[in-house]
C-alpha cells in the first residue's frame, strides 16, 4: 500500500523537484510573471499528453500526435480564420479521421505504430499543402483566451489542473471510464462481458483526436501563426509525458492528473536546462535522462513492492 | 425442478477440421446443478463458450425457458438473459478494483453514485459465499492472490442488479480455492440452486461433482456419453463413463533394467517420488493438462535439481510460439540444432548443412520439394515433422517432447511413433509428455502427474485409460 502510493506520488514529487532546482538556479521564476512564462507551452503539452494517454489506455501507440497538432495549428491559422463555419467542420473531419483510423487498427488488427507513424506523413502533407511556409495567424479570441491573467495564479496552473480533473473524473471514476481501462487492462474480458471492442477503441482514437485538436488550438494562440513543423517534438514529449506521469505502455495503467503533472514536468525541464545554459542541442539528450532516471526510480519502487 | 432454464439441440461446432462438437444435447432445469464432467479436449470448454455466446456455433438451437433463442446468441445476450460464465482462466482485468470490475459485467451500474453500488453489492456477494475473505472491494485485481482473484470472480458472478440470475456456469471454480473456500462454495451452489439458479459445474475433482451436482453429464470426443441422475454414479462407474476400454500396447516387452540411467529427477514442484528414465526408454508424462508436465520437462531441460548425463533437446508441442522460426527456411529450421557441429574454421559449412537438411527431409519424408522454402509453405503436420528433425539430427541423446503431435493427423502421427522406436532401439532416451493416452501404448513406462507431484508410476503393462484416469482424479482431500 506504502508503495503503491509512493509510485503515485513519483509524478508529483519529479515535478517538485524540477520546479525547486529551476527556482534555485534562477529565483526571479518564482513569481507570477515568471511562472506563467515558464509555463504557458505546457498547457498544449498537456493537451497532447491527454490525448496520447487515450491511445495507450487501450493498449496502442500515437507516432502522429505531433504532425497533427500541427496540422491543426496551420488549418486555424488560415481556415478557421477566414471561415470559422468550414474551420470547425474541417477539425471535425479529422476528429471523424481518427476515429476510423481506430476502427481500421482495431477491425484489421494492425500495429497501431506502423499506421500512425504512416498517418503522421500525411497529416505532416496535409499541413504543409495548406500552409507551405510558416504564416498565417490565429484568430483574435483564441489569442486572448492563452493569453488571459487571471488573478494570483497563473492561467497555465488553472488550466492544467482543469484539464487534468476533468479528464481523471471521466476516465478514472466515471463508470465509462471503467470500462475503457478495462479494454486496456483485458480485452477479452471485456468482449466477454458484451461489449464491444471496436466501438471503445473508436471512441478512445476520437478523443485523441479531440484533445489533438484542443492542443493545436492551443498552441496556435501562443505561436499566434500557423507552422506545419511547430510541434514535430510533441509525439515524443506526449509520450513521455505519460510515462512520466504513471502510465504504463499496455496494461490500461494509466494516470490523467500524472499525465499532467509530467508534462509540465517536461515543459519545466526545458526552462531548467535554458537556465543551466545548456545549448539547445543538448536538451532533448538532457530531457530524456530525467526521463530515464524517473523510470528506474518507478522500476526500483516496484521491484521492492514485487518481493514483498 | 420441471422448468427447464436453457436447453441446447443439436450442437455442433468445428475449428478447421477439428470437430470440437458433434451434436450435443443439453438441458437444464431451473434449480438444478448439472455436473459436466469429461477427459481433456472432450469439448466441455468449448460448450460453456458456445453457453456464454462467446463462439457461434456451426449448427444447432438454443432455447430459453422452453423457446427457442431466435436471434443471435451473442455475450450481450447471454448477459441480458442472466447467463453468466466463470471462466478457467480468469476474466478480471487485473488493473482495474475489484469493484470496477463488477461493474464490467453490469451495464446498468452507471451514473452517480455507482461505485458506492458495486461496493456494496460485491462486498454483500463475497461475505455470502467466502465468510473471512479479506478482500476490500477498493483492492487492485493485480495485488490479489490468485485464490482471492478467483473468489472475487466467482462472487462477481452471482451479483445481481437488474433481471435475474438464469445460469451460472463454473469452469473449474476449485482450481485456486483451498479446501475450506472450496468447501464455502460447495454450500453456497446448494443455496443458490434452492434459489432457483440453474448451475453447470465442471470439474475434474470427482468427489466435488458427486456430492454436488443432482445430475451429471459425461462428454467425450465432443459427444454427451452419458447423462444419469449422480445419485446412480459411482466414482468407478464415472470413470468408466469418461473413458474407453483398455486399449492393446504395442511395447509390451520390458527393457533391460540394468541399462544406464540418463536421466533422474524430483518434481520442484511438489511430491517426492522422482522420475527416472534409462537408455533407450520411452518415458510418458500423463495425467491432467497443466498439472506440472511441461515444467518437469523444462527442469530437465535446465538441468535443474535434476541428473541428466548427454546432451539434450526438447520438441515443443505449440509450434508456433515456441518450435517453428517463422522467417526461416525449412532446412534452417532443421539444422538450427545442430550448428555447432556444422562449423568449419568458424563458420558455418553451408554444404555441410544442405546435406544434412535433405537427409532429414529424406528420412522423415518430410513432403515439400526443396528444403530451401520457407518454413511455414508446409503443412502443420510436415512442419512438426520438421522439429523432430530438429531434434533427431543433432547429438542429443535424450529427447524431450511437450505433447509434440497437438494437431497433427494420423497418417504423420504413425510414421513419427515408427522413428521414435526406431531411435529408442539405437539407444536415444525420450521422455514424452502427451494428452492423448493412445500414445502411452508407446511408451516403456509413464508417470502420472497431479498438482506438480508424481502420483503413480504405471509399466507398459498397466498402461490402460482406467488406470491412467484413476490415478489422474484423486479424491480431493476436503
Amino acid at each position: 500500500m506504502n508503495r503503491r502510493f509512493l509510485r503515485q506520488a513519483l509524478p508529483f514529487l519529479t515535478l517538485a523537484v524540477v520546479l525547486a532546482a529551476t527556482f534555485y538556479v534562477q529565483p526571479r521564476t518564482m513569481s507570477y510573471f515568471g511562472l506563467n512564462l515558464m509555463l504557458q507551452y505546457a498547457v498544449p503539452i498537456a493537451l497532447a499528453t491527454i490525448a496520447q494517454m487515450f491511445i495507450i489506455t487501450v493498449n496502442d501507440l500515437d507516432l502522429s500526435i505531433g504532425p497533427f497538432v500541427g496540422l491543426v495549428s496551420c488549418i486555424g491559422a488560415t481556415l478557421l480564420l477566414d471561415n470559422p463555419l468550414l474551420g470547425i467542420l474541417a477539425l471535425l473531419v479529422l476528429i471523424a479521421a481518427y476515429g476510423a483510423v481506430g476502427a481500421l487498427i482495431h477491425i484489421r488488427n494492425l500495429p497501431s505504430i506502423v499506421v500512425t507513424l504512416g498517418l503522421s506523413f500525411v497529416w505532416l502533407g496535409i499541413a504543409v499543402l495548406i500552409l507551405p511556409s510558416p504564416g498565417g495567424k490565429a484568430p483574435v479570441w483564441l489569442k486572448a483566451l492563452m493569453g488571459v491573467q487571471t488573478p494570483w495564479v497563473p492561467f497555465p496552473i488553472i488550466a492544467a489542473i482543469v484539464i487534468g480533473v476533468v479528464v481523471h473524473l471521466a476516465l478514472m471514476l466515471s463508470s465509462y471510464g471503467v470500462i475503457a481501462r478495462g479494454a486496456g487492462g483485458n480485452p477479452k474480458a471485456l468482449t466477454r462481458a458484451g461489449w464491444s471492442m471496436l466501438r471503445t477503441k473508436v471512441v478512445m482514437y476520437m478523443l485523441a483526436g479531440f484533445f489533438g485538436v484542443l492542443s493545436g488550438l492551443a498552441l496556435l494562440g501562443l505561436t499566434t501563426s500557423g507552422d506545419a513543423h511547430v510541434a514535430d517534438r510533441y509525439t515524443l514529449y506526449s509520450i513521455a509525458g505519460v510515462i512520466l506521469g504513471g502510465g504504463e505502455f499496455i496494461g490500461g495503467r494509466v494516470s490523467p492528473l500524472g499525465a499532467v503533472v509530467g508534462a509540465l514536468t517536461l515543459a519545466l525541464a526545458g526552462s531548467f536546462l535554458i537556465f543551466l545554459k545548456i545549448s539547445p542541442d543538448w536538451q532533448i539528450g538532457a530531457q530524456g535522462a530525467i526521463l530515464i532516471i524517473v523510470l528506474a526510480l518507478r522500476a526500483l519502487v516496484s521491484y521492492g513492492e514485487q518481493k514483498r | 425442478m420441471s422448468e427447464q432454464a436453457i436447453r441446447l439441440d443439436g450442437v455442433e461446432k468445428s475449428f478447421g477440421a477439428v470437430r470440437a462438437l458433434a451434436g450435443v444435447d443439453l438441458t437444464v432445469a431451473t434449480g438444478e446443478c448439472l455436473g459436466l464432467v469429461g477427459h481433456n479436449g472432450a469439448g466441455k470448454s468449448t460448450l460453456m463458450h458456445v453457453l456464454s455466446g462467446n463462439l457461434t456455433p456451426s449448427a444447432g438451437t438454443l432455447s430459453i425457458a422452453g423457446k427457442p433463442y431466435d436471434r443471435l446468441w451473442t455475450a450481450a445476450a447471454a448477459q441480458a438473459e442472466g447467463v453468466r460464465c466463470v471462466f478457467q482462466e480468469l476474466s478480471l482485468c487485473p488493473n482495474l478494483t475489484v469493484a470496477e470490475n463488477v461493474r464490467i459485467v453490469h451495464r446498468s451500474l452507471k451514473g452517480f453514485g455507482w461505485k458506492g453500488r458495486a461496493h456494496a453489492l460485491i462486498r454483500q456477494k463475497l461475505d455470502e459465499i467466502f465468510p473471512n475473505h479479506g478482500i476490500s472491494p477498493d483492492d487492485e485485481i493485480a495485488g490479489l492472490a490468485i485464490g482471492q482473484r478467483q473468489m472475487a470472480e466467482i462472487a462477481r458472478a452471482f451479483t445481481l442488479t437488474d433481471g435475474r440470475l438464469r445460469l451460472v456456469i463454473l469452469d473449474e471454480p476449485t482450481s485456486s480455492l483451498d479446501a475450506v473456500t472450496a468447501q464455502q462454495l460447495l454450500a453456497y451452489v446448494k443455496k443458490e440452486t434452492a434459489r432457483g439458479t440453474a448451475i453447470i459445474l465442471i470439474s475434474h475433482l470427482l468427489g466435488e461433482i458427486l456430492t454436488t451436482a443432482d445430475r451429471i453429464l459425461v462428454m467425450k470426443d465432443g459427444k454427451t456419453v452419458a447423462d444419469r441422475k449422480a445419485a446412480d454414479f459411482t466414482r468407478n462407474s464415472l470413470v468408466a463413463a469418461m473413458g474407453s476400454e483398455a486399449r492393446e500396447h504395442t511395447r509390451g516387452v520390458a527393457k533391460n533394467s540394468t541399462a544406464e540411467v540418463m536421466v533422474r529427477a524430483q518434481p520442484r514442484s511438489g511430491g517426492s517420488a522422482s522420475l527416472e528414465a534409462r537408455k533407450g526408454e520411452i518415458i510418458g508424462l500423463t495425467g491432467l493438462a497443466g498439472h506440472g508436465q511441461t515444467r518437469m520437462l523444462l527442469q530437465i531441460y535446465e538441468r535443474r535439481q535434476a541428473e541428466v548425463k548427454g546432451a539434450l533437446s526438447f520438441i515443443a508441442g505449440d509450434r508456433q510460439s515456441d518450435g517453428v522460426f517463422n522467417l526461416w527456411s525449412i532446412g534452417r529450421n532443421i539444422t538450427t540444432r545442430s550448428l555447432a557441429a556444422l562449423r568449419k574454421g568458424g563458420l558455418i559449412d553451408l554444404a555441410a548443412e544442405q546435406r544434412l537438411a535433405e537427409d532429414w527431409k529424406q528420412r522423415m519424408a518430410i513432403r515439400t520439394p526443396d528444403v530451401n522454402n520457407n518454413i511455414l509453405t508446409l503443412s502443420g503436420g510436415n512442419q512438426q515433422k520438421a522439429l523432430f528433425a530438429r531434434a533427431l539430427a543433432s547429438d542429443a541423446a535424450i529427447i524431450l517432447m511437450d505433447d509434440p503431435m497437438r494437431g497433427v493427423d494420423i497418417g504423420t502421427k504413425q510414421e513419427v511413433y515408427a522413428m521414435i522406436g526406431a531411435e529408442a532401439e539405437k539407444g536415444r532416451t525420450f521422455i514424452w509428455y502427451t494428452t492423448e493416452i493412445e500414445e502411452l501404448t508407446h511408451c516403456d513406462r509413464a508417470y502420472v502427474f497431479r498438482n506438480g507431484a508424481i502420483v503413480a508410476a504405471l509399466g507398459s503393462d498397466e498402461l490402460t485409460e482406467e488406470k491412467v484416469l484413476q490415478a489422474s482424479f484423486a479424491e480431493h482431500a476436503a
